[in-house]
């Protein structure tokens, strides 16, 4: 769990504490609780003491609840075999919640350890599934998935017979079923097992496979039931996993496509094979970088709002690079692809150079805006993290930015011209050779723009383009030179399948796999996946 | 009537000039017998001894400088930029290295007879690979064969396909690139990212002491010099005419007859070969081998050497690789920051101002003083 997320879920539980307390405040008809289930809370005994709070969660009374929170807080006290609770500097009667003045000052805390305090956290729990708010129901019913006793089977039974919203009695089904699991009634556990059918959690296989085998589950059609719903939650497991994978193979996908896209406009478009490409991500990236410092510096309130800020940073200073090196080094090279390769090699040494004086030779540190940090959970265990389809997201957008200006532009007109025929676009008065500056600025900021994107999810150092040459240009070449549409199916081909292979394989084995699918497609299919239809001869 | 053809020795002598042989013979002359007799014979105080230092640095000069030649006759010559003959210099390398770690025997820090990389993986025998790796001349044969195989079956389906140019360049990019995670890989059996370090001897010779180290100087600069006349010979054949042909218009080279892909093939295969054999001699001098030998920065850094010194000139990129290599060891010991600005200066002023590289400007200049 990452820490953003960890707070998260903290700020909703203490969230959630508060409004119950207010909740138990405000309720004026106070029922009593029983002083003698109390009085074994003091004791030394903690086999007793867990009886007693187990005893307390099924009384489903709020009184028992502010007891409960306050031994929690070590705000418990017992003054001459009297329980109360301090609230600050006032004090209650733990059994009757009558408020004790003057407040005791010769009571006694009572300290518990661990094992004692998450049988406290989970009576809260099974406390709050009364709660007339469905939300903290909800999240009581969410809590209640892992760590269910037998014991509670009564109280989660209470508490179904009276949910009414279906997707919290869907929950308390599955706690219910499991607290009854090894109950002695042969149809009580046959329910049990079927409910548990149901269930997408990983820790339910492992409750459910010991009842499969006769050594621990007597009666047969238990077993069967239990052998039914345990192929069920598998293969519902399956299924979640094999969403996880084409999710995390998009999102691979959509950063190939960010990186590739830019290539794909200056290698696929142009013609002109630049191995600095990778390098004018890391402009981007550093580029999104300087914009993070210079909020953090003068807008620390705003520090938030640094990405959008970034992105026509990051675009234009990478496109401005693209047109440096383009004017003094590429220009010159146009026709002469090999020496290009070797040129702009050199170029990206020189860069990534530059980026080690000017920034040192570690990673810097970017942070998630708290807006894209969490995530969304999907299933139990199976989270889709923010900054991912944030990502997907900011590649579409990419994606239809390229479109609009390849071909509804002017620009997007003439580049064709000119790469389609570069002397009579020059006849009809394209403006050639700044149509070739152009159109590598704009592959460059592209390229700037997927170091944007990078920068929340990758390392942001001097090296990090050098990782993402080589893919970016198998997308390119698998996709075919001078596609977009090649470029977009094959990036999200590639991301898919390399997730799926990582996950039969490992990671390395599926990388290599992926290289040499590439390398045997290419000798089948060397125009790759969409070419234009027709002849042209080569030269 | 029909000439004669003259046998291939004869040929092979031929192909090289008169003066190419004088000059051939001072060089082996100097490597051979001066520069060894001078390290080992000369004390250690005389301003006329060469020191060790001078003579590893040597001996990975003259590897470097096998590779450039290698890498000459595939671009030069057959217009075909690999990116990749990294990989078939750190598979000659690994070839070498499996018959060097057997010869550490019980000495490693496990002392037992497998490599302390295989005790620390918790192996209990060798790999079916590594059978027969404590041989010298299994050990050689390996190093000769296995990159032969794989450029040669890396290179029969892309040159079928008519892969060409910028296309294979990266897709032999990718293949080094693949190659080395794959080696990175401790599974893989070859020391992980470790590699194969700590040699002790060759033949039960200790490999730290003078006179192996002379002796590996000396068979490099002969590999070297018979690397010259085999090119020498090769480009000034027929077959080397055919290849320029191949370079130059290939469709041309079709219509009148010719298959390239086995021009290309065979002078691919010899290319590979001759990188694996600067590999083996590389790693013993050295004294290390490892993945990152087969990363993509290292293979195309190798063309940059023949670019520097001159395409398709057989002393251009012996010249061009100790140009680059000299300045790489100037420079990483005086700027060690200012290195990557200078290699990547190189790489653009030379593919802008110099395309014949210095063995061109060379030849220009000496035009320009004639006439």
């Amino acid at each position: 769990m990452t820490p953003s997320r960890w707070r998260f879920e903290f700020t909703m539980t203490r969230y959630l504490t508060r409004f119950l307390c207010l909740f138990c405040i405000a309720l004026t008809a106070r029922a009593a609780l029983d002083p003698a289930l109390l009085k074994p809370l003091a004791a030394d005994d903690a086999d007793k003491r867990i009886a007693a709070i187990q005893k307390l969660g099924a009384t489903a009374n709020p009184e028992a609840a502010l007891v409960l929170k306050a031994l929690n807080e070590d705000n418990l006290y017992v003054a001459s075999g009297r329980l109360y609770r301090l609230d600050g500097e006032r004090a209650f009667d733990a059994a009757s919640g009558d408020e004790i003045k003057p407040a005791p000052d010769n009571g006694e805390g009572i300290t518990i350890n661990n094992r004692v305090r998450g049988e406290v956290a989970n009576a809260l729990a099974a406390l709050k599934l009364f709660d007339p708010d469905p939300a903290v129901r909800l999240a009581s019913a969410m809590e209640l998935q892992s760590g269910v006793t037998p014991e509670m089977a009564p109280l989660l039974a209470r508490a179904l017979e009276k949910e009414s919203e279906a997707r919290i009695k869907a929950l308390l089904t599955l706690a219910h079923a499991e607290a009854t699991l090894g109950d002695k009634d042969t149809a009580v556990r046959l329910a049990a097992v079927q409910a548990l059918g149901a269930s997408a959690n990983p820790n339910t296989r492992n409750l459910l496979t010991p009842l499969t085998d006769a050594a621990n589950e007597p009666a047969e059609q238990v077993r069967r039931a239990a052998y039914a719903s345990l192929s069920a939650v598998e293969s519902r497991l399956a299924l979640g996993e094999n969403v996880g994978r084409v999710f995390t193979g998009i999102s691979l996908g959509s950063i190939l496509l960010l990186a590739a896209l830019g290539l794909a406009i200056t290698y696929g478009v142009m013609g002109v094979i630049n191995m600095a490409h990778g390098e004018l991500l890391m402009v981007g990236a550093y580029a999104t970088y300087l914009v993070q410092t210079f909020f953090r510096n003068h807008l620390p309130a705003q520090v938030d709002w640094y990405l959008p800020a970034a992105i026509p940073v990051a675009f234009f200073s990478a496109a401005l690079v693209g047109v440096v090196l383009e004017r003094t080094v590429i220009r010159w090279l146009y026709g002469r692809p090999l020496e290009t390769l070797l040129a702009t090699w050199g170029l990206s040494l020189i860069l990534i150079q530059a980026a080690r004086v000017l920034f040192g030779a570690q990673n810097v540190e970017l942070a998630n805006p708290s807006w894209m940090s969490g995530g969304i959970e999907l299933l139990p265990g199976m989270v889709l993290p923010l900054n991912r389809i944030f990502i997907i997201g900011f590649s579409l957008f990419v994606l239809s930015l390229v479109w609009v200006l390849m071909n509804k532009t002017r620009l997007g007109m003439f580049v064709r011209a000119v790469t389609q025929n570069r002397a009579m676009a020059g006849c009809v008065g394209v403006p050639t050779s700044r149509i070739d500056t152009l159109a590598f600025a704009l592959g460059a900021g592209i390229a700037g723009l997927g170091g944007v994107a990078l920068s929340q999810i990758a390392n942001v150092g001097p090296d990090m383009g050098q990782g993402y040459i080589v893919d970016s240009f198998m997308v390119v070449v698998l996709g075919g030179v001078g596609q977009l549409a090649g470029a977009v199916w094959a990036a999200l081909g590639l991301g898919v399948v390399s997730k799926f292979l990582e996950g039969w394989v490992g990671a390395v084995i599926a990388k290599i796999a992926v290289l040499v699918f590439i390398i045997v497609f290419i000798q089948k299919r060397p125009q790759g996946l969409f070419a234009f239809k027709g002849r042209f001869v080569e030269n | 009537m029909r000439s004669v053809r003259p046998p291939f020795l004869l040929r092979l002598l031929q192909a090289t000039t008169r003066q190419g042989w004088l000059a051939l013979g001072v060089f082996l002359a100097i490597a051979v017998v001066l520069l060894p007799t001078l390290h080992l014979l000369v004390p250690e105080g005389s301003p006329f001894h060469v020191s060790s230092y001078v003579i590893t640095l040597g001996g990975k000069l003259l590897c470097y400088a096998i590779v450039a030649v290698a890498m000459d006759l595939i671009w030069g010559y057959a217009g075909i930029l690999s990116l990749g003959h990294g990989l078939f210099f750190a598979l000659g390398g690994y070839a070498f290295g499996m018959y060097l770690m057997r010869q550490i025997g019980r000495d490693g820090s496990y002392q037992s007879d497998l490599p302390d990389f295989m005790v620390f993986l918790d192996w209990k025998q060798l790999p079916w690979y590594w059978q027969g790796s404590d041989s010298l001349l299994w050990a050689l044969v390996l190093v000769l064969v296995v990159p032969a195989l794989i450029a040669f079956i890396f290179g029969f389906f892309a040159f079928r396909s008519r892969i060409k140019g910028v296309y294979f360049s990266i897709i032999t990019q990718a293949l080094t690139y693949a190659a080395m995670l794959f080696f990175f890989r401790n599974e893989t059996g070859f020391g992980g990212n470790n590699g194969f370090t700590d040699f002790k001897r060759i033949l039960g010779y200790s490999i730290t002491s003078p006179e192996m180290r002379v002796t590996l100087f000396a068979l490099s600069a002969l590999a070297l010099a018979l690397t010259l006349v085999l090119g020498r010979y090769l480009v000034s054949s027929r077959f080397g005419r055919v290849l320029a042909a191949v370079r130059d218009a290939e469709s041309r080279v079709m219509f009148i007859g010719y298959n390239p892909l086995w021009y290309k093939l065979f002078v691919w295969t010899l290319s590979a070969m001759l990188c694996a054999v600067a590999g083996a001699l590389y790693v013993p001098q050295v004294g290390i081998i490892n993945p990152g030998e087969m990363s993509p920065a290292n293979s195309i850094e190798i063309a940059i050497w023949v670019a520097v010194g001159g395409r398709a000139t057989l002393i251009g990129p012996v010249i061009g690789a100790a140009i680059v290599n000299l300045s790489k060891s100037f420079f990483t010991m005086a700027f060690p920051e200012y290195w990557l600005f200078f290699l990547g200066l190189l790489f653009v002023l030379v593919t802008l101002y110099l395309p014949n590289g210095v063995v061109g400007l060379v030849r220009k200049l000496k035009q320009g003083a004639r006439s």
